[in-house]
């Protein structure tokens, strides 16, 4: 689904990433961790677009996306979140759910303005779309509720709505558990596994240490741009060196 | 439903359109109508410069030079005597095609023009070819390089106005023929069909209204809403941020365009000082006055604003006033002026400024 070769990035003096590489298997649920400045967001960056590696390369289901605009990838595909949720303002969530289905509608400027009736019904399923996924992330009842004035656990699910609605292959969820309680956070998880049983493969960059180990296939841990361990959630539980760097202050927590 | 929701104002206007008509008949100050034609004229360029400021944040200071390509344009090649050329290919092939027409002078002299509705076209089509090539590149940039390079543009067009022949130089254009859009429907300036225009002037703005609250309403309106609302998020659902605004800064050129062509059939004629740059920040003020992402308010401003101003009453502080405007709105009411509630000005106690959208 994903494969990172060698990826570099320099910002300036600061070697951000250094030579990471690793691979998302399709279906596949994988998190990136690491502490504070690890470069995690960094990467996720690079993978959606918004940066261009200094160099290596990033392939997205086999096409090299290097130099490509972030609509292009995600318009391949790739749906992400954001760590500080950006939702539109000014527009109920479920308009911004509704945005969600840009890639998979056509209705341009002219069938547009002149509103034309082949444009009618193209609306109409994406408002259906829109609202069966409210529905599935359970938050339905705030379909008309401007989004940014709902609490931050809602709006988190709204985000998540609208990635899913550009029906993604692949889910980039850029700490889907900040600023959540366990409860909710346990809920996320649970999610992220409907999720993925939807046939969507799933990408996150977490701080959250339950629901990493909880739900991931496998990890990848990075430290100051470096990967220094990719595996089982077990495997990185053991690992001496992950524990050292990065839960070494603490270790009681993350076994 | 939601249909009737949309039209149902425009239906509304018109009524009040066609009262302000019996009345202004009935009561002898027809006079008034003229203006109330060419603000309506100025008000199709603001709601097109509306969405492009509202929707996608992207400020033009050049909509005044988009207005003077199609009044310059569609007043040069309707009065220009091409009769000298008339062997080149070019000028056969619109013979051929019907686009020339054969007129007499004041004079009495044959001349050779272009029909208005090419005339007209192809103003619009080089506005917005003109459009398109300043767009592309600046639009892939972010932040307000659009106004930069909008000003500039603004200024060229001013300058070509004032300096090339065939435009008129300072004088500009006048003997501008009218624009015969069907048989029996005439766009000119004379009083025998001052009601007649103002029916043009105002169906036109009508449409164009319609087209305008069509499109914020469609799925291109909502890609357009996410784009000022924040471009990372937009991008990262796949909405092609530098084509939506391309596209949207060409069509409010191309309404600024029609605007200046029909305007200037009107009027008979056009000068350099529609392409100023002051005329640029005018509606520019006259936008951010009526709210930014407003059409309603821009499309009332610009028919208030604009009437005033052409009605005198700003004097020759003109130009002074429209500054003051937008400084003015600037500071107390960056939402427009129908954002301004008027029991604030009788509020005695302090109340808490608007929370963010982090609760």
């Amino acid at each position: 689904m994903l494969e990172l070769k060698a990826v570099h990035k320099y910002f300036g003096g600061l070697h951000a990433v250094n030579e990471v590489s690793f691979k998302v298997e399709t279906g596949a649920i994988k998190a990136v961790i690491g502490p504070n400045g690890a470069g995690k967001t960094t990467i996720f960056n690079l993978i959606a677009g918004v940066l261009e590696p200094s160099s290596g390369s990033i392939a997205f289901k086999g096409l090299e996306t290097k130099g490509a605009k972030p609509h292009r990838i995600a318009s391949l595909g790739m749906s992400r979140t954001f760590q500080n949720i950006k939702l539109f303002h000014g527009m109920s969530a479920l308009e911004n759910v509704m945005l969600g289905r840009h890639i998979r509608s056509r209705a341009g400027f002219l069938a547009g303005m002149f509103n034309l009736p082949h444009t009618w019904k193209e609306e109409k399923s994406i408002r259906d779309k829109s609202m069966e996924l409210l529905e599935l992330l359970e938050i339905e009842r705030y379909a008309d509720v401007e989004a940014t004035s709902l609490a931050f656990g809602q709006q988190r699910a709204v985000e998540m709505a609208r990635a899913l609605a550009t029906e993604p292959d692949l889910l980039l969820l850029d700490e889907p558990a900040a600023g959540l309680n366990i409860y909710e956070t346990a809920e996320v998880g649970r999610l992220i596994g409907r999720i993925r049983d939807m046939g969507i493969t799933v990408l996150l960059v977490e701080h959250d240490m339950s629901l990493v180990m909880d739900i991931s296939d496998e990890i990848v841990v990075l430290s100051f741009g470096e990967k220094i361990a990719e595996d089982k959630p077990e495997a990185i539980q053991r690992n001496p060196e992950v524990i050292r760097i990065y839960l070494g202050e603490d270790e009681e927590a993350a076994a | 439903m939601h249909f009737l929701k949309r039209y149902l104002p425009i239906a509304g206007l018109l009524v009040i359109v066609i009262g302000v008509q019996l009345l202004a008949s009935a009561t002898d100050t027809a006079y008034y109508l003229t203006q109330l034609t060419m603000a309506a004229y100025y008000s199709l360029l603001i709601i097109g410069l509306c969405v492009l400021m509202g929707y996608t944040g992207q400020i033009s200071l050049g909509h005044a030079g988009f207005f003077a390509i199609g009044g310059y344009l569609s007043a040069s090649l309707t009065t220009y005597d091409f009769s000298a050329h008339s062997n080149t290919a070019i000028l056969q092939f619109m013979d051929k095609a019907g686009m020339l027409m054969q007129r007499q002078s004041l004079y009495g002299e044959a001349l050779l023009n272009v029909h208005p509705w090419p005339a007209c076209i192809i103003a619009i089509a080089v506005a917005v070819i003109i459009a398109f090539v300043l767009g592309i590149p600046v639009l892939k940039l972010r932040g307000h390089y659009l106004a930069m390079a909008t000003l500039g543009f603004g200024i060229i067009i001013y300058r070509i106005g004032l300096a090339a022949e065939f435009f008129g130089e300072a004088d500009g254009i006048s003997e501008v023929p009218p624009f015969n859009l069907l048989p029996g429907l005439s766009v000119n300036g004379d009083f025998a069909a001052r009601v007649q225009n103002y029916y043009i002037a105002w169906g036109l703005l009508l449409f164009g209204l319609a087209l305008l609250l069509n499109l914020i309403h469609s799925r291109v309106g909502r890609a357009l809403r996410s784009i000022h609302g924040s471009e990372a998020a937009a991008e990262a659902i796949g909405v092609n941020t530098a084509r939506f605004k391309l596209y949207t800064f060409v069509i409010s050129a191309a309404f600024a365009a029609v605007a200046g062509s029909f305007l200037t059939h009107y009027n008979g004629g056009i000068g350099p000082s529609e392409a100023s740059v002051m005329k640029s920040v005018r509606y520019v003020a006259i936008v951010a006055v009526g709210g930014m992402a407003n059409l309603w308010g821009a499309l009332l401003m610009g028919i208030v604003l604009n009437f005033m101003s052409l009605r005198g009453m700003f004097g020759t502080y003109d130009d002074a006033v429209f500054g003051v405007i937008l400084i003015l709105i600037m500071l107390f009411a960056p939402q427009g002026i129908l954002s301004v509630k008027i029991k604030h000005f009788f509020a005695t106690k302090k109340e808490s400024p608007e929370l963010g959208t982090i609760d």
